[in-house]
């Protein structure tokens, strides 16, 4: 279950997408997101989904898996739907008992489902089609004037590529544990809550004594490769812009630009 | 001087009980006097807890001695401003494959070295491929280290260590977490290494069958040299292994066995063909005896 | 009480084109009281077969019957069966988890519902049982060696008085000494107590000097299964599938084939020793 959560993510397929530099992607994204919360009208939204329509298609991830992170948030994008529905104020459009429903309430409750679901598409582009290696470097690369700041920006980074690579060799460990400790007669299921949190007990120590050690082991190891920081370090894959890096920044000034313009200038009743 | 040559060599630790009062000193290292020519192939023997990794570790400047002194390539380990020129001099490959890989990616894991030492991004790409080429994992090069087998980890982490171009590789039990088939690749791959490259190896392991071509032998026991010599030397004092908590190969032993019984048997026998002729030699002498 | 596996598959991964299939249509008796070697290298099946044997995996096909009766039935009592068919994984550090040796052994009996006496009296007895000196009954389990772990993680699943005890790869790690002497141990309870042991190993020298019976494993399916004298005929089949006989077998070719009169079926030091001795007098 946790497995499918952090390791399909990434899919792989030769697209233009894929090759981008992270750096691009991380950028659009955020541009993406803040276009998402400029556009006031159904203009703009017309405009996000044809430039997101035209970012999978380029991608050429199918479009379930972009779908499939939004299982994750139906609740909340329900939740967030019946609460503008309902407790918006304004112009009456149906009361019923003692609910009702606003003209205001209904508009600010589709915008808001619509920026939800682009918002949770439009990330899941991004980390579909970067490697979480990739996407590392891209974050390290960008915050790296935060280093003047005393930001520890490689070491932030090297510890989120390590805890990437040491996850799935985890959650293998929790699995052999908690068999070694079925066999002993271990029941991880049944009783009320403060028994199930006792019975993790036998699950958590192992666990964490062998997470301690592999840290251990593994800093000594790193060491030993003369590992100092990130300290005249050099890249086996450094991130350089190529002309279509260049190009995909081009491109996302004029999506921003054109959301900006069509939010100033069309005015419609929706 | 050697490559590596420890002099007095002492290493000991405080143990503390759960206040943190001192409840002893333990010696792990007692006195060890090593010599480890360029180019050899040396094995260090001994039974869990002898010390024969905290000697290890000594070599790589992860641990520093408490008396005597160590050097490698002529450096003097316990001097800071040798310390990275030591770990790079003298690669360390460890025992739990799992633990020592860092990369998601095998050719990354393998670059993870040169970049920590400056190399241009260039020669890094030619150091992997040719590091991942002489373990024979380079068709791995872009498969995660999770979906790997025991033995091809330890060669990714061996080519890791190689990348880094030093003049020895210390092994700490390479082989202790594999199967079979694992401990012959990786034995295997070292030895060829140490053929082909010329790089000195030092592997530490208490499967007797790794050490049968090896220049020479240390065995430790209770953080001192117990024994060294060839593996034939070694190999011919069975009983005096079997002390230390080891054992011989079957062959070995089965000569051993024979030679109790009576019959002549040279010492130290270490394969099945010595074994064969030694026989047949008997079994001329004895029909020879027969025959007058 | 037997254990018999009747047509088991094991497949997983779904439909798909991954779908992986760890079992291939076994078929086993495991009859009271003896004492079985399984063998196989790395993905061979073995460590998914002895997994089924206590219901932690349940077949896709086939069943599985202890004591006459399906241990997939709906009301068949699965902790029942864990208690009867102890299974001990290969390293210890995966289960021992509480503050004490005498404590972590208590806790298998203590699952099973006994009371505080039987629990204490089992644990003590279990402890007895793998050789470990009450010196270490109230030490920490992380502060003992290899080869302590291990008597400590062999005592815990002892304590709930398994009528079969399966060991995965109760050596991997230890040093040549350590080994035999768990090892020694192993055989010692199989005789004193009659219990039924299986070891997993991938190591032929290991296991033929102790077990009567050896099932080798070979992608998913069982390729051999008979007294080791049996199995070790086909020894240049086991080196196909990347297995090798013990070397004492190699030996006693090589010598057949030099032209000497030995008897090739000898496996252990003092068979091939005394076969050398007899047709060295002979000659």
């Amino acid at each position: 279950m946790l497995r499918d959560i952090t390791l399909g993510q990434y899919y792989q397929a030769d697209s233009v997408i894929h090759k981008l530099d992270p750096r691009v992607k991380l950028i659009a994204t955020i541009t993406f997101i803040i276009s998402l919360f400029i556009v006031q009208n159904i203009a703009g939204y017309l405009i996000a989904a044809a430039f997101l329509t035209c970012v999978i298609k380029l991608s050429r991830v199918p479009f379930r898996f972009m779908v499939k992170g939004m299982r994750a948030i139906v609740f909340l994008l329900l939740i967030t739907v019946v609460f503008n529905l309902f407790l918006t104020p304004g112009e009456t459009l149906i009361s019923v008992w003692k609910l009702t429903i606003t003209k205001e309430g209904l508009r600010t409750a589709v915008f808001m489902a619509i920026r939800l679901t682009f918002l949770i598409i439009g990330s899941s582009v991004m980390t579909l089609t970067t490697t979480p290696n990739n996407l590392t470097d891209g974050m390290e690369k960008l915050m790296a004037p935060l280093k003047i700041f005393r930001v520890p920006v490689h070491e932030v980074a090297m510890m989120m590529s390590i805890a990437l690579r040491f996850i799935p060799v985890l959650l293998e460990e929790t699995d052999k544990i908690m068999k070694a400790q079925i066999a002993r007669g271990a029941d991880f299921e049944s009783g009320n809550l403060m028994k199930k949190a006792k019975s993790l007990v036998p699950l958590l120590v192992p666990l964490f004594i062998s997470a301690f050690r592999r840290a251990n082991d593994l800093a000594m190891a790193m060491e030993a490769r003369c590992y100092r920081g990130g300290e005249n370090r050099t890249k086996m894959k450094p991130l350089q812009y190529k002309k279509r890096d260049g190009l995909a920044y081009l491109t996302l000034v004029c999506y921003l630009s054109v959301c900006i313009g069509a939010n100033m200038l069309i005015r419609l009743p929706f | 001087m050697g490559i590596i040559k420890t002099e007095k060599l002492v290493f000991e630790y405080i143990r503390r009980d759960e206040e943190g009062n001192v409840e002893g000193i333990t010696r792990a290292v007692d006195e060890v006097d090593l010599d480890v020519k360029q180019g050899d192939f040396v094995a260090i023997l001994g039974h869990n807890g002898s010390g024969k990794s905290t000697l290890a570790k000594h070599i790589n400047a992860i641990l520093y001695p408490t008396e005597g002194t160590v050097w490698v390539d002529g450096m003097d380990t316990a001097k800071e401003q040798n310390l990275w020129e030591v770990r790079q001099s003298a690669g360390m490959v460890f025992q739990n494959p799992d633990n020592q890989i860092i990369g998601q990616v095998v050719e990354e894991d393998v670059g993870f070295g040169p970049e920590n030492m400056g190399v241009p991004t260039a020669e890094i790409w030619e150091r992997v491929e040719e590091s991942l080429k002489a373990v024979g994992m380079y068709e791995y090069r872009k498969h995660s280290p999770n979906k790997l087998s025991g033995g091809q980890k330890q060669r990714v982490s061996i080519a890791g260590v190689i990348a880094m171009h030093p003049k020895c590789i210390i092994l700490d039990e390479p082989t202790a977490m594999l199967d079979p088939n694992g401990r012959k690749e990786v034995v295997r791959a070292v030895r060829a290494l140490n053929a082909a490259e010329g790089i000195t190896v030092v592997l530490i392991t208490h499967y007797m069958e790794e050490i049968i071509h090896a220049d020479k032998v240390f065995v430790m026991d209770k953080g001192k040299v117990a024994m060294q010599g060839t593996p034939r030397e070694i190999f011919s004092h069975v009983e005096q292994l079997q002390e230390l908590r080891l054992d011989v190969p079957q062959v070995t032993l089965l000569a051993y066995e024979l030679q109790k019984s009576g019959i002549n048997m040279p010492d130290g026998i270490l394969t099945i063909e010595e074994f064969v002729q030694s026989i047949s030699n008997c079994g001329i002498r004895m029909s020879a005896k027969a025959d007058r | 009480m037997p254990l018999i596996l009747d047509h088991v598959d094991y497949v997983y991964g779904g439909d798909t084109e991954l779908a992986v299939h760890a079992l291939k249509d076994v078929n086993l008796v495991i009859p009271d009281g003896q004492f079985i070697g399984l063998i196989g290298h790395t993905g061979s099946g073995k460590s998914t077969l002895v997994q089924h044997l206590n219901g932690l995996i349940k077949p896709t096909g086939g069943s599985i019957y202890f004591n006459g009766e399906d241990i997939h039935d709906d009301d068949y009592d699965k902790k029942k069966l864990r208690s009867k068919v102890g299974l001990v994984f290969q390293y210890p550090e995966h289960q021992l988890f509480e503050i004490d040796v005498f404590s972590d052994v208590c806790f298998g009996p203590k699952n099973l519902g006994l009371s505080k006496k039987e629990v204490e009296l089992r644990a003590y007895a279990a402890l007895k049982q793998v050789g470990l000196e009450d010196e270490f009954f109230y030490q920490s389990p992380f502060d003992l060696s290899g080869g302590q772990k291990r008597r400590v993680a062999i005592a815990g699943v002892l304590a709930m008085k398994p009528d079969i005890l399966i060991l995965d790869e109760p050596t991997a790690g230890l040093d040549p000494k350590g080994r035999d002497e768990i090892l020694d141990q192993i055989d010692s309870l199989h005789k004193e107590m009659g219990i039924t042991v299986i070891l997993v190993s991938h190591s032929m020298e290991d296991v033929a000097k102790y077990v009567e019976r050896i099932i080798v494993m070979n992608k998913g399916s069982v390729l051999y299964d008979g007294v080791p004298k049996e199995v070790f005929r086909h020894y240049k089949e086991l080196e196909q599938v990347g297995l090798a006989a013990p070397q004492v077998t190699y030996i006693m070719q090589a010598l057949h084939e030099k032209g000497f009169p030995v008897n090739t079926e000898a496996t252990t030091i003092s068979e091939a020793r005394d076969e050398i001795l007899r047709v060295l007098s002979r000659a």
